[in-house]
């Protein structure tokens, strides 16, 4: 019972990156179309901000969480005006082409810069050591990891249920048709929802500085697993992509604890699984195709 | 302003090379144009080891045909496989397992190697073509990490970590071609040439056309009573087929397999070369490897670390301004010279 509780934490912390990231992911493709082959490297570029910005500003990892997002989401902004907007009228598979050059060369321009062996990330003194919980030690971190997802996507979905710029990426990732016929310009809310989906990923990556090794490498089997998360949760269900990221988490989590030779490739069975009995993933609908 | 929609979006090949482009190339054009390129692809392949290093001649003419297996996919059936890793490398794998423990002539091995590829692929397109457009790659790309993860993990066969070391060339025991690199291309360029002559038969079959009738229209396909999924897998399983040709073949010529063969980076190099050279051109696959292979060749010798920079770079460059890939391009600018020339002529007459 002490073990299930805490692989389900461990878990469930896991998931975390997986639910934030692939929540970014799932907006992203919403609103733009565009499957975002970069998440992986926005999300080492998110850990490896935060590494850089404690070893020379001295920001810890609370201001990490607060500045990161907004320098990613600024540089989301970027990219797609450079890159992704050219293509968007065309057929979704040049911007995964294009986002997985981008992810060659930020992935090597980090490793030009930081070497190939991880960055150092000392976490805060608050975050150490382990909780007594029903008797069983659990992480601090892990748990505040797990608290601090949940709370981001609760203000997410809040956002998106209760406010009117959430009514409107609701709207367009639904009905993108309808919507423009209702004189919502959809066009305008383009660039800041990726801003905001790469902010997501890089907001993840910050979470992750501290529980992985920050290399660059760091972000290219993440970004696999997350595309599994999105297929089994439904690639353009905002909720599927949070569960799923979350039930991913687990599966990793008592995985490597009970079949550990298992855990990675448990994954891609449950996809396959997901796959063949309901292949719109989820919480998906089937005209999503 | 940038108003995405996934309605209006057309398939990748559809789209830039204009479908009568397509055709007329599929048409071939007249006999002597064809023919004259196959005689210079033949004698540019035979003359190649005499001018590059041998072992690097012999990787590009492997990842060409790796490429053009790709392009039977993504060019002709309008599915982009990010997974296709997974069957260049268990081909790999199985060509050295073959090798190592019945020490049969590599061409044999290789042959079992392209077996198992397309029993593997079997599955996997089942599984995949359910799914078309985008949430095909992403499929592909999670089934072939699942393959990776799978040799990574069954290192009592695979070696693991270490890769399969000391993979043997036999060739009935003739010392020359066993031993020198320079013969040993000579005598694995023939497998190499017949996977590309059966990729063109399949693309000029009645077959290929129904695939690219898939491509350019599935319901219309469908509704003329064509089974969609069946020629998608069929399909899917004969492109896998000739990557494990390409596969076996490189992993004899370099004697060892190692476990990057199975990674997605992998399946992304072969989309990079298949997508510089052109889609849906098959010789775009030679072009992009000869410039690919050669170029991360001079790359790692001048000790320059980093590769991603510059393939990246080019990748994003290709995709945002040119399309058609370095091929497609030429032949559009073929093509529309020919058409002026055309109706010059017929405004004369």
């Amino acid at each position: 019972m002490n073990a299930v509780l805490q692989y389900t934490v461990q878990g469930l912390a896991a998931g975390s990156f997986y639910a934030l990231a692939a929540l970014g992911l799932a907006i992203i493709f919403g609103v733009l179309g565009v499957v975002n082959f970069a998440h992986g490297a926005f999300y080492m570029l998110g850990a490896v901000t935060a590494a850089v910005l404690l070893d020379t500003l001295g920001l810890n990892l609370w201001w990490g969480l607060l500045v990161v997002p907004v320098l990613m989401f600024f540089f989301g902004v970027v990219i797609e005006r450079l890159f992704v907007k050219w293509l968007l009228q065309l057929d979704p598979l040049y911007n995964f082409l294009l986002t997985f050059g981008l992810t060659l060369l930020l992935v090597d321009l980090v490793k030009r810069r930081y070497g190939v062996s991880g960055l150092p990330y000392q976490r805060p003194d608050v975050v150490q050591g382990r909780i007594e919980l029903l008797g069983v030690g659990l992480p601090r971190y892990q748990l505040f990891v797990l608290v601090f997802s949940i709370v981001v996507c609760l203000v997410v979905w809040l956002l998106m249920t209760r406010t009117r710029i959430g009514m409107i990426v609701r709207a367009s990732t639904e009905k993108p048709d309808l919507a423009r016929a209702l004189g919502i310009n959809v066009g305008r809310w383009v660039t800041p929802i990726f801003g905001f989906g790469v902010a997501l990923a890089g907001l993840a990556g910050v979470l992750a500085a501290p529980f992985r090794a920050i290399t660059a490498d760091m972000g290219s089997n993440f970004v696999i697993i997350l595309f599994a998360v999105v297929v089994i949760g439904g690639l353009g269900s905002i909720v599927g992509a949070v569960v799923a990221g979350y039930l991913v988490g687990l599966v990793e989590a008592f995985g490597q604890a009970y079949a550990s030779t298992f855990a990675q490739i448990l994954i891609f069975v449950l996809m396959a699984v997901v796959v063949l009995v309901r292949p719109a993933g989820l919480f998906g609908r089937e005209e999503a195709a | 302003m940038t108003a995405p929609t996934n309605t209006t979006a057309e398939s990748v090949a559809a789209h830039e090379s204009s479908v009568e482009e397509a055709h007329a190339a599929l048409a071939g054009g007249r006999p002597w144009q064809r023919y004259t390129l196959l005689a210079v692809g033949l004698v540019v392949a035979l003359a190649l080891p005499w001018f590059i290093y041998p072992p690097v001649a012999m990787d590009i003419a492997a990842m060409a045909l790796f490429a053009i297996a790709l392009d039977i996919l993504l060019g002709y059936t309008g599915l982009l496989s990010f997974g296709h890793a997974a069957f260049w490398g268990t081909s790999a794998y199985t060509t050295g397992l073959v090798a190592i423990h019945f020490g049969v002539p590599f061409p044999l091995a290789v042959l079992a190697g392209a077996v198992v590829a397309m029993l593997l692929a079997l599955p996997i397109g089942y599984l995949s073509v359910r799914r078309s457009g985008i949430y095909f790659a992403m499929v592909t790309l999670a089934f072939a990490q699942m393959v990776y993860f799978v040799g990574y993990q069954w290192s009592s066969l695979t070696g693991g970590e270490n890769g399969l070391q000391s993979v043997p060339t036999n060739f009935f025991g003739i010392e020359l071609i066993e031993t020198d690199s320079f013969y040993f291309y000579y005598a694995a360029l023939p497998i190499i040439i017949l996977g590309m002559w059966i990729a063109w038969r399949i693309v000029h079959s009645p077959f290929g056309r129904v695939i690219v009738a898939i491509r350019d229209n599935a319901p219309r396909a469908r509704a003329l009573g064509y089974d969609v999924e069946k020629y998608k897998v069929m399909a899917f399983v004969l492109s896998a087929g000739l990557a494990g040709l390409a596969g076996g073949v490189f992993a004899i010529s370099h004697g060892f397999v190692a476990l990057p063969d199975l990674h997605w980076t992998t399946s992304g190099e072969v989309v990079l070369i298949t997508v510089l050279g052109g889609i849906g051109t098959l010789w775009g696959g030679v072009v992009g490897a000869f410039i690919i292979v050669i170029m991360s060749d001079q790359l790692a010798s001048s000790g320059f670390e980093g590769i991603g920079i510059i393939t990246g770079t080019v990748f994003v460059i290709v995709v945002l301004l040119f399309r058609r890939g370095i091929w497609g391009t030429v032949r559009h600018l073929w093509l529309q010279r020919q058409a002026r020339r055309g109706a010059k002529r017929s405004s004369s007459a």
